[in-house]
């Protein structure tokens, strides 16, 4: 029972430094409980993006400690099972896609947990009917357009079946249709989400809440 | 540097468009094709007669225009490897010791020098030729997967996948830089200032895809991946797979026949 109350994601004091020793994070507190979809944002250089990173164990904390999914995340091998159950959409669709075809894409993440040929060429078809991204299913990702790349690595994610979606500035290179059509996507979505983004206009119509990083430290944001 | 990466990034947009227009080559298992592709180069480069290398080569000019390959795109790829070709014609003759053909400006051109031109000439074309029509109009994709199923490392399939993928992201990137630099007024002259500056986007581009490639990584390991990959595709030879290979085999020792005889 006490999960269901219990936060997906806890940062409690979260201190982190780059290698050349500048301070990014200094003393972040934060939670994520299921449903939320939390809007992230802050300056340029302020450590949107490492917080992500941070959560799903790519950059290591000088001190604080990181509670997912029921348990503190410390080394290597505890973040592998938080990876695909947060699931980072990065800010370069071009890192995320490298397979040669989009439907080989989808497939990378669910044969890697292990899934069977047949479910996973089922989990392939669902993700992109869901995403309605159906007739991209052949393609070859770097012939995509911008737009498509980005909706394709948003859907690379979502074929982990993850708990946890944290977007690092998803409208990036999307035109007017594309970012509303992501607005209606991410809004009927189950999963809670952490998203970093510049654009007000679309966090406002997304994000059930709001905080900044400002000198290290997050803020709540009134709605 | 440019040239060579255009060429490549645009055979393959020409590829894809390709092979939309179903050849019947293209209906053949991927698996097979390579394989004889392969197998007929070795033979064919192992080849000396001239009148087996120019059968050859009309089996070569044969199988490409059955692939109906894209008129201009060919033509200017044969015009590349020909032009080294040329190269070898011009010398050859002059070059190796023999009984003299003829004599020009006082240089004695061999017999065996002209023999042996003619001879990689045939070769390369032929070689050239069967390879286009064979491979050609095949996604890289689809030849990384024949690749995989005829049981060569999945580690060089892989690097041969990502090498495909990403050449393309790393030619826009060069695009990218070289406009700003232009934008600043760059031109290219014979000075230092030049090559300091190719030297710093040739570096630029090494860091950029290093760093690139530890993102990669990361978004992998973000999906799960711990080293083994696993690849979806069946491919399966159909009868029409097994006439096909039946008819290289007869072809090739056919090829052989004519060279011994």
């Amino acid at each position: 029972m006490s999960s269901l109350i219990s936060p997906l994601i806890a940062l409690r004091g979260l201190h982190f430094s780059y290698a050349s020793g500048q301070d990014v994070l200094n003393g972040v507190d934060f939670e994520l409980r299921a449903g939320e979809r939390v809007a992230l944002t802050g300056s340029n250089g302020a450590g949107k993006s490492t917080l992500l990173r941070l959560i799903n164990g790519l950059e290591t904390a000088k001190s604080g400690e990181i509670h997912a999914f029921g348990s503190v995340r410390q080394q290597e091998k505890d973040f592998r099972e938080v990876r695909v159950r947060a699931g980072l959409v990065f800010q370069d669709p071009d890192d995320q896609l490298f397979c040669p075809t989009v439907a080989e894409d989808l497939a990378f993440g669910p044969l890697n947990l292990g899934k069977s040929r047949q479910e996973v060429v089922s989990i392939v078809e669902k993700t992109l009917v869901m995403l309605k991204l159906e007739h991209l299913a052949d393609r070859i990702t770097h012939k995509l357009s911008g737009g498509q790349k980005r909706l394709v690595a948003l859907a690379t994610v979502m074929a982990l079946e993850p708990d946890v979606l944290l977007l690092d500035e998803p409208t990036n290179d999307l035109d007017r249709d594309t970012k509303q059509h992501l607005i209606t996507l991410l809004s009927e979505l189950p999963q809670a989400m952490i998203i970093v983004s510049h654009n007000h206009h679309f966090l406002n119509k997304v994000a059930t809440r709001q905080v900044e990083l400002s000198n290290g430290r997050l803020l709540e944001q009134a709605a | 540097m440019t040239q060579v990466l255009g060429e490549v990034s645009q055979s393959w947009t020409a590829k894809c468009d390709q092979s939309k227009s179903e050849a019947f080559l293209n209906s053949l298992d991927p698996r097979v094709r390579f394989v004889s592709c392969v197998l007929f180069a070795f033979l064919i480069s192992a080849m000396h007669d001239l009148g087996a290398l120019t059968l050859a080569l009309g089996i070569g000019v044969g199988l490409s225009l059955s692939a109906r390959l894209p008129l201009w795109t060919t033509v200017r790829k044969v015009l590349v490897v020909d032009s080294f070709i040329v190269v070898l014609l011009l010398t050859l003759p002059f070059t190796m010791p023999g009984e003299t053909a003829f004599t020009l400006l006082g240089w004695d051109a061999s017999l065996e020098g002209l023999y042996r031109a003619a001879e990689v000439g045939l070769k390369a074309n032929a070689i050239l030729f069967s390879l286009m029509g064979l491979l050609g109009i095949m996604e890289p994709s689809v030849l990384g997967h024949a690749l995989y199923r005829l049981k060569v490392p999945v580690k060089l399939v892989h690097l041969f996948l990502f090498t495909v993928r990403y050449i393309d992201v790393f030619y826009k990137e060069y695009k990218t830089m070289r406009m700003a630099m232009k934008a600043r007024g760059f031109y290219p002259k014979t000075d230092l200032h030049t090559l300091r500056s190719i030297g710093y986007l040739i570096g630029m581009m090494l860091v950029r895809s290093l760093e690139r490639s530890d993102r990669i990584m990361e978004a992998m390991k973000c999906r799960g991946f711990d080293g083994r990959f696993h690849i979806l595709n069946d491919m399966k030879a159909s009868q029409r797979d097994f006439i096909f290979g039946g008819a290289v085999s007869i072809i090739m020792i056919g090829l052989l026949v004519v060279e011994y005889l």
